[in-house]
């Protein structure tokens, strides 16, 4: 009764103006609001982070750490800061809390111990940004090599054939002979090399870092057993970056006993593509494309991801218009055909990495390339979308899927688009999700292969911020799309679907599930479809190739079929000059499942390595970025 | 093939009757040896980034280069002929490649697939992309497109097929591994404060000096020191598409400035005057 | 029982390669020949192997298909203003590029020195170029469009990569042919099928537009269409003579073999 009214919330069920009360309360001398425009959450004394990251765990319930990266405000308030993104796995907004550091030598204590899913994200920040975390276990670089020179992500730091801070280049117009950036800066200008460059001594300086980690000073290294017949050998080996399953240039350093797994550490960066640091050279749009190519399997989806997080930066400003429904019901049309598509892939090669060397992946890019022709035919490309835009998408679906024949063997098609959808959604994929489900799932030797390999435990799956498929997998309910719901999809009627085991076969499982759910959404998306037939698709000023976009943070998310993808932008553009991002960072969720992997192969065989890495999902364009 | 000495075959001494010394039996070998080749190219089984799942998508039942005698995908470079560089090379990565391209035995050929990697493509300005794979290693066939659809690859596959028809086994230009021997191995590239290469060692560590000396440096026009190796410099071989209109465009002609000061003249009289309209209107 | 979900799986294998056989049969020799079967061959319908064989079939692609892009020009026989650039330099596609691929020189005009809208040179680095269509999709003038050629396969990229402006032009007829559909719907939106200045200029002075592209004016008017046909020969012939043919290459690689033949005795000679 009356006892009851006055007891106080939980801290657990706090909401995020609740929660940040709280701590400012509990330690009002650390915690301050973050008072800039358009910025929100707490900035924390970064000598007691670790206490607060503690509490906004334990306490507060935050147990999922999203995002940890970095800010260089070089000329603005000349600090750089990390900004974490703490969210509930029970759903709802997220904590979003920072800590400060000065620029020269930039130190701030590690969260590995509280969240260890933030070990590859301060790694990234300690080598793209120069910060120093105290109490990491294995602080090195993880994308660059190590003898690299500079931290690139710093604002004053220039590359090799650096032409200009801002997109556009002026040297493009008017007066726009064309040169190459190799022929205008032949010797990389901003390279500081050593005045005493010294060949011999380079070689192979960044190979040997990369052992120390593993506890090793040798390649081989006897170990007996006390009480057992059996000598083995403790050795290291090196799988990639040129290896086959690895689905791309990924390599692994594992040290093995005999032939099982002791330790495992992956070693990434032979894609890295400079993704972000491109990314605050250009203009809002021109990121779009771009985005594209981080998870080239699934386009839409990072469109997606992307085109939120800066409708969510516009919305702060006036004369701004969401998207209209139609756009919306198209948007989760074109994610949705992707996250098919994806698993379609993903069980493909996982099963390449099982051993059934192409069939079963034959047959999923078989039906893949059903829906890529409808990608090609509405977006123009069949894997690099460029789809979506702010406050709409680029086009309306065409009447017809059809091609024009320009050469002599051209061979023409032509179907009525809403048909050939309508087929697609309701026969053909419903059809080939089963044909595939009969084919492998009962499958003696997956089932041998797979069960009871890799197990992620669901506590461990949220503490190192496993996402998507391989947090479902291990039984934890959390889907972005229920969880902080975007877009139609709280009007949508689906489940997220969960697996109990967390092993390899239940993530080959939980992608047939959501294969299915996908199925039932589209369902739902085709009735939208028609009954929005010749709406606007765009609510903006197609013109405008420059928006202007207010100042401020954001942090947009979707569920991409790999799990959480997340862009963390931040404006801070004055409104007659360039208008790019300050920060532009990818939450990437392959780079994030990795932290894990080791966890996850420890104990097993080296034939179980491929086959683990192969249930994950990753693409390295989005691992590396 | 091993057993027959071609420099004999190809001896003037051979009685070949002087209406048919147009090489009759070399021409007519040659085309069984280029087909032989062009018909088993086995590519390496090597994707880097986009452009590999195209390539797979090529590979797989709906383009299906199989027909042309390129369905076995070897991981291992030693069993492989061709190498296609399917997307971005990264300076972390190109030690590899190069690795792998010296490890692939003798005819060997190299495919840049897409933009990134014939010349950098959309990441070029990126701090860790190499500006094409054939500053390294020796292209011998270019795809553009980003990505090139299954049909544009098989199109650079069949053009690279056509390539080898052209070749004889008479001219040693086109069969090197036959009259020099084994190709020189590309020397491995290394990572420093940047990517350095080795056949540009000797020119960086000049530039290096300078710039410790405080000198300019990084320019075009070398210092007068005598570089020992500047044939391998890969750009310098390179003149700008439009080098000759450059210069002229970058000088300030006395007449067009004059010109334009004439004309802020005139546009701020301009001003003026409307501002002084808009001020008797108020 | 054991064994029994490894004999489904094979069976579903089974399945896809008799329905190879069974389309086989559906659609006779006229599998791989006829026209008619492609579209239900690559379609929703098609069941088992469905190869396209590439050189002597080929897919054709859709209209919004995106490769590397193009300058919209008139044709040479237009009556207003033969081959003229739809371009009129203002800069919009080199300024939303996200790779910055695109290069151009705006023109003055050699007496006043002001800017004249035609595009002086214009180049596009297709080694930079990501294929996205923000040029095609943010020109004001439809002068800059995405072309749908990707045999574009090179054996040497210093000189042929990078697009130059009589490389890029491209009569509207051609992309008209490539992409009827949507130049339809863009002609609609500008008033007319001529360039955007043209018909604000003839709306102007009240001229009439012109209802129909001019190639299509052309096809009706015999007359026109043999003078354009007789043009369009003797570029052909001037091209043919300019670019490298067949028996040129022939030529090139005699004289190799030639002088590789004659190190060849060189080298004999020295050894005897």
């Amino acid at each position: 009764m009356t006892d009851q009214a006055i007891m106080p919330v939980p801290t657990e069920a706090l909401d995020t103006q609740g929660a940040i009360d709280w701590l400012k309360d509990k330690y009002p001398e650390a915690v301050q609001d973050d008072t800039r425009q358009g910025y929100g959450g707490v900035v924390v004394d970064r000598s007691q982070l670790t206490k607060i990251a503690h509490a906004i765990r334990d306490d507060l319930g935050y147990d999922y750490l999203s995002s940890a990266t970095a800010v260089d405000y070089l000329g603005i308030s000349d600090h750089i800061e990390m900004v974490y993104h703490a969210y509930r796995t029970a759903g709802g907004p997220p904590l979003v809390f920072k800590a400060q550091t000065p620029r020269e030598n930039a130190e701030i204590p590690s969260v590995v111990s509280v969240w260890p899913g933030a070990d590859f994200q301060e790694r990234e920040a300690y080598d793209l940004f120069g910060i120093q975390f105290s109490g990491h276990p294995n602080l090195k670089r993880i994308l660059l090599w190590e003898g690299f020179d500079g931290h690139p992500m710093r604002k004053d730091w220039q590359e090799a054939y650096y032409e200009e801070e801002h997109k556009p280049f002026e040297s493009r117009w008017p007066k726009g002979w064309v040169r190459r950036a190799e022929e205008l800066n032949v010797f990389g200008k901003n390279v500081r090399y050593p005045a005493d460059l010294d060949l011999s001594r380079l070689t192979d300086v960044s190979e040997d870092s990369l052992y120390k980690g593993m506890g090793l000073g040798v390649d081989v290294q006897e170990i007996v057993q006390e009480g057992e017949h059996i000598k083995t050998d403790r050795l290291i080996v090196n799988m990639g970056p040129h290896h086959p399953s690895t689905h791309g240039v990924f390599r692994m350093i594992a040290e093995l006993d005999g032939e099982t797994i002791e330790a495992l550490e992956p070693v990434m960066g032979y894609l890295h593509r400079n993704h972000e640091k491109i990314g605050e050279r250009n203009a809002w749009l021109m990121n779009i494309p771009f985005t594209d190519r981080l998870d080239y399997i699934s386009s839409m989806g990072n469109n997606m991801g992307y085109v939120q997080a800066v409708e969510k930066l516009l919305a702060q400003g006036a004369r701004y218009t969401p998207p209209t429904y139609r756009a919306e019901v198209i948007r989760v049309l074109m994610v949705e055909l992707t996250r098919i598509v994806n698993h379609l892939w993903a069980i493909g090669f996982l099963l390449n990495d099982l051993g059934a060397f192409f069939t079963p992946a034959l047959y999923a890019i078989a039906e893949r390339e059903k829906v890529l022709d409808f990608f090609e035919a509405t977006a123009g490309s069949r894997m690099m979308c460029n789809y979506m835009r702010f406050q709409g998408v680029a086009k309306d679906l065409p009447e017809r899927i059809h091609s024009t024949a320009v050469t002599v063997n051209d061979k023409v098609r032509d179907y009525n688009t809403m048909e050939f959808l309508t087929e697609l959604i309701n026969e053909r994929l419903p059809r080939s999700i089963d044909e595939l489900d009969h084919f492998l799932t009962e499958s003696e030797i997956i089932k041998t292969r797979a069960m009871g390999v890799g197990i992620l435990p669901p506590e461990m799956a949220i503490a190192y911020s496993a996402a998507g498929p391989l947090l479902r997998a291990s039984n934890v309910p959390y889907d972005v799309r229920r969880a902080e719901p975007y877009s139609i999809y709280p009007e949508l009627d689906f489940d997220v679907c969960v697996r109990p085991n967390g092993d390899v076969y239940d993530r080959y499982l939980i992608r047939l599930d959501e294969m299915r759910e996908s199925v039932r959404i589209l369902k739902q998306v085709l009735q939208r479809l028609e009954a929005t037939h010749g709406e606007d698709i765009f609510s903006g000023n197609k013109a405008i190739y420059m928006p202007r976009v207010p100042v401020g943070e954001s942090y947009g998310r979707v569920e991409n079929p790999k799990g959480e993808l997340g862009f963390y932008c931040v404006s801070e553009g004055d409104p007659k000059g360039p208008q790019n991002p300050w920060r532009y960072h990818v939450r990437a969720p392959s780079f994030i499942n990795l932290t894990p992997l080791g966890v996850m192969c420890k104990g097993h065989k080296v034939a179980d390595v491929v086959v683990i890495l192969g249930s994950i999902d990753i693409v390295l364009g989005e691992t590396d970025r | 093939m091993s057993t027959l000495d071609l420099r004999e075959l190809h001896d003037t001494e051979f009685p070949v009757p002087a209406d048919m010394q147009n090489n009759v039996a070399i021409t007519s070998l040659s085309k069984i040896y280029n087909w032989s080749r062009r018909s088993s190219l086995w590519p390496m089984l090597f994707g880097l980034a986009c452009c590999a799942i195209e390539m797979i998508a090529t590979a797989a039942s709906r383009y299906d280069f199989s027909r042309f005698g390129m369905e076995v995908m070897r991981g291992s470079p030693r069993q492989s002929d061709l190498m296609i560089v399917s997307g971005t090379v990264t300076k972390k990565m190109v030690v590899p490649i190069v690795r792998l391209y010296n490890q692939m035995p003798e005819p060997k050929y190299v495919m840049a697939m897409g933009a990134c990697a014939s010349g950098g493509g959309p990441f070029k300005e990126g701090y860790n992309v190499v500006s094409g794979i054939d500053q390294y290693v020796p292209v011998d066939v270019y795809v553009p497109g980003c990505p090139p659809t299954p049909q544009a690859l098989m199109y650079g596959l069949i053009s690279l097929q056509k390539k080898f028809d052209g070749e004889s086994l008479a001219n040693l230009d086109d069969v090197p591994w036959y009259g020099v021997g084994p190709s020189d191995a590309v020397p491995i590239p290394v990572l420093g404060p940047d990517i350095i290469d080795p056949r540009q060692a000797e020119l960086i560590r000049q530039q290096a000096m300078l710039a410790a000396q405080g000198l300019p440096f990084g320019r075009r026009e070398l210092p007068a020191v005598a570089v020992p190796q500047p044939a391998v410099a890969p750009v310098e071989e390179k003149p700008a598409i439009a080098a000759a209109s450059t210069e002229t465009a970058e000088e300030i002609d006395p007449e067009k400035a004059a010109r334009l000061a004439k004309r802020e003249a005139a546009l701020a009289r301009k001003r003026a005057a409307k501002a002084a309209a808009e001020g008797n209107e108020g | 029982m054991n064994g029994t979900g490894i004999l489904k799986g094979l069976g579903v294998t089974l399945k896809h390669f008799i329905q190879t056989y069974v389309d086989d049969i559906r659609y006779g020799g006229r599998k791989y020949l006829g026209m008619e079967n492609f579209e239900v061959r690559q379609g929703l319908k098609a069941q088992g192997a469905f190869t396209v064989q590439y050189p002597d079939e080929k897919i054709a692609v859709p209209e919004r298909f995106r490769f590397v892009p193009f300058l919209v020009v008139n044709e040479d026989d237009h009556p207003d203003a033969p081959g003229k650039d739809w371009c009129t330099s203002c800069g919009i596609c080199a300024k939303v590029c996200p790779p910055q691929c695109i290069w151009i020189v705006r023109s003055e005009d050699p007496v006043t020195k002001r800017p004249v809208p035609e595009p002086e040179a214009f180049f596009i680095d297709i080694d930079i170029c990501m294929n996205c269509g923000y040029c095609a999709e943010f020109c004001p003038f439809d002068a800059i469009k995405m072309d749908h050629d990707y045999e574009l396969a090179d054996f040497d990229r210093t000189g042929t990569h990078i697009h130059d402006k009589p490389k890029l032009s491209k009569p509207y007829e051609y992309y008209y042919n490539i992409a009827p559909t949507t130049a339809a719907e863009e002609a609609q939106a500008r008033g007319g099928w001529e360039h955007p200045d043209v018909i604000k200029a003839k709306k102007k002075s009240g001229e009439p537009v012109m209802e129909q592209p001019w190639f299509m004016l052309r096809a009706e008017d015999p007359e026109a269409r043999a003078r354009a046909e007789a043009e369009r020969a003797a570029k052909a012939a001037a091209a043919a003579e300019s670019t490298v043919s067949e028996a040129d290459i022939a030529a090139e690689r005699q004289a190799r073999r030639a002088e590789a033949l004659a190190r060849h005795r060189a080298w004999a000679a020295k050894k005897n």
